[in-house]
């Protein structure tokens, strides 16, 4: 809960102007971008990510050294299951199907 | 020493470590508190204290949100999840956590529909999945998650979602802090600020803590270097009689906060009168709750919340480890009855609680090298 993650953004939604699909390390999930709207990211930067919302923008070099604290610390599984929303998705999808 | 190699910049590490040993006076005691969680990992996880003179003591603060909960806040948590058709929906880190009647998971074994999400709007995507079910997300955390949960619920009255709500449990750290520098038993020298909460509440908020109790401040980032670097730049205010806060975690922290944020927090919440942290007793003004316009998305208000009250395990001391006076090791359950796999105080619970980062890293070693030397 407490880690921060961060990501790229790597598409963004005409319809729905607050979310974005953001890529950690090859795992992609939508983040709200309600946080961020007094300097809303674009396709292209990187954010450092709490729960499901991007807090801050970051540089690239920063965002590399963060995912490299993470591995340090021994939360980079747990932050990729977090990325991945434990399945959420998963379920999400069967349903749909 | 055997972390160093590891590092990036092994030399600056060095460099900076002997900076500390030349700032430190060796004939004073350096009390130094780091408040957030987050940091009293890495200090164990790295070995930091083995690259600071004995006079300098770390200090684990008040900045785990699992550790604080009171054990009755869980309770009252799950008396709503009993009630048919509810999902109780909490962050991983909550799963493990002691209630009188069990923990989240122990409760899921027995029945209860828990589901672990990363982010509240998770649960809330939940709540729109399970249109026949009411989804209750439990929320703790600091200023790093409640502006999250503000937006949750934003987003939900916006899309009409009724069958969801919280439990709200966010907590604010600067009352905390206050708390601890009113406690009577207490001498802190000088702080490591946290570095997530400042994200969104800026180095404002701690002004009062230099001007108005002489105490120095670092917000610093997680990594050993920043930590350390943190370290430097409080030894220096101290050396030079100093008390300013300085932003060691620059890259991160804006000096004003992060307005959308504040802004979330205060459209969705207010401050609760008091609340109840877990070792530092009831203190005023140092939660939120949610506002009556959201009324319909507050599982205290929607639901019959017990209240109940429960008074840790009598010979547990989170307490007094959670405000820094005894060290986990001197609890009289450390390592015995409460260990990571049978938890009985939170702080044992989160990896960010100081009982369980020593556990894993201070007192596993320690056993090992007992266990070598028995052999040898």
């Amino acid at each position: 809960m407490c880690l921060a993650i961060p990501g790229q953004i790597v598409e963004l939604f005409p319809d729905q102007p607050n979310a974005a699909l953001i890529d950690v390390v090859g795992v992609r999930r939508k983040v709200d971008l309600g946080l961020l709207q007094d300097d809303m990211p674009v396709r292209g930067d990187w954010v450092l990510i709490h729960v499901g919302f991007a807090m801050s923008k970051i540089s690239e070099k920063d965002a590399i050294d963060q995912m490299r604290t993470l591995r340090m610390l021994g939360e980079a599984e747990a932050a990729m299951q977090e990325v991945e929303g434990y399945g959420l998705d998963h379920a999400e999808n069967t349903k749909a199907s | 020493m055997k972390f160093v190699d590891e590092f990036r910049d092994p030399e600056v590490i060095t460099k900076t470590s002997e900076e500390i040993r030349r700032l430190a006076d060796p004939n004073r005691h350096y009390r130094i508190m780091e408040v957030c969680g987050g940091h009293t990992h890495a200090i164990y996880r790295f070995g930091l204290k083995d690259l600071l003179p004995s006079n300098i003591e770390l200090i684990h603060g008040p900045g785990c949100p699992v550790c604080v909960l009171p054990m009755g806040r869980i309770d009252d948590g799950l008396s709503i999840a009993q009630q048919p058709d509810v999902i109780f929906a909490a962050f991983g880190d909550m799963m493990r956590v002691p209630g009188t009647q069990g923990s989240p998971l122990e409760h899921k074994a027995r029945g209860m529909d828990v589901r672990i999400v990363y982010s509240p709007s998770d649960a809330l995507k939940l709540a729109q999945m399970n249109p026949d079910k009411h989804v209750m997300f439990f929320a703790i955390g600091f200023e790093t998650t409640a502006p999250s949960t503000a937006l949750t619920l934003v987003r939900a009255k916006a899309q009409s979602i009724h069958n969801f709500s919280v439990f709200c449990n966010h907590v604010t750290i600067i009352p905390a802090i206050r708390a601890i520098l009113d406690s009577p038993d207490m001498r802190i020298d000088a702080f490591i600020g946290p570095g997530h909460v400042s994200t969104v509440i800026g180095c404002r908020p701690y002004e009062w803590i230099a001007k108005n109790e002489n105490k120095p401040v670092a917000v610093s980032g997680f990594e050993p270097l920043d930590i350390l670097q943190s370290i430097v730049m409080v030894l220096r205010q101290l050396k030079a009689d100093e008390a300013k806060i300085e932003n060691q975690y620059k890259r991160v922290v804006p000096w004003e906060g992060n307005h959308a944020a504040l802004r979330a927090m205060a459209d969705v919440f207010e401050l609760r009168p008091y609340f109840e942290w877990r070792g530092l007793g009831f203190i005023s003004q140092s939660a939120l709750r949610i506002r009556e316009s959201y009324a319909e998305w507050d599982a205290e208000q929607r639901f019959h919340v017990p209240g109940v009250r429960v008074t840790d395990p009598k010979a547990a001391q989170c307490g007094e480890v959670l405000k820094g006076v005894l060290k986990p090791h001197q609890c009289k359950l450390f390592g015995k009855e409460c260990t990571p796999e049978h938890p009985i105080g939170a702080l044992m619970v989160s990896s960010e609680g100081s009982c369980a980062a020593y556990f894993n890293y201070e007192h596993r070693k320690t056993a090992m090298v007992t266990s070598i030397a028995s052999v040898a």
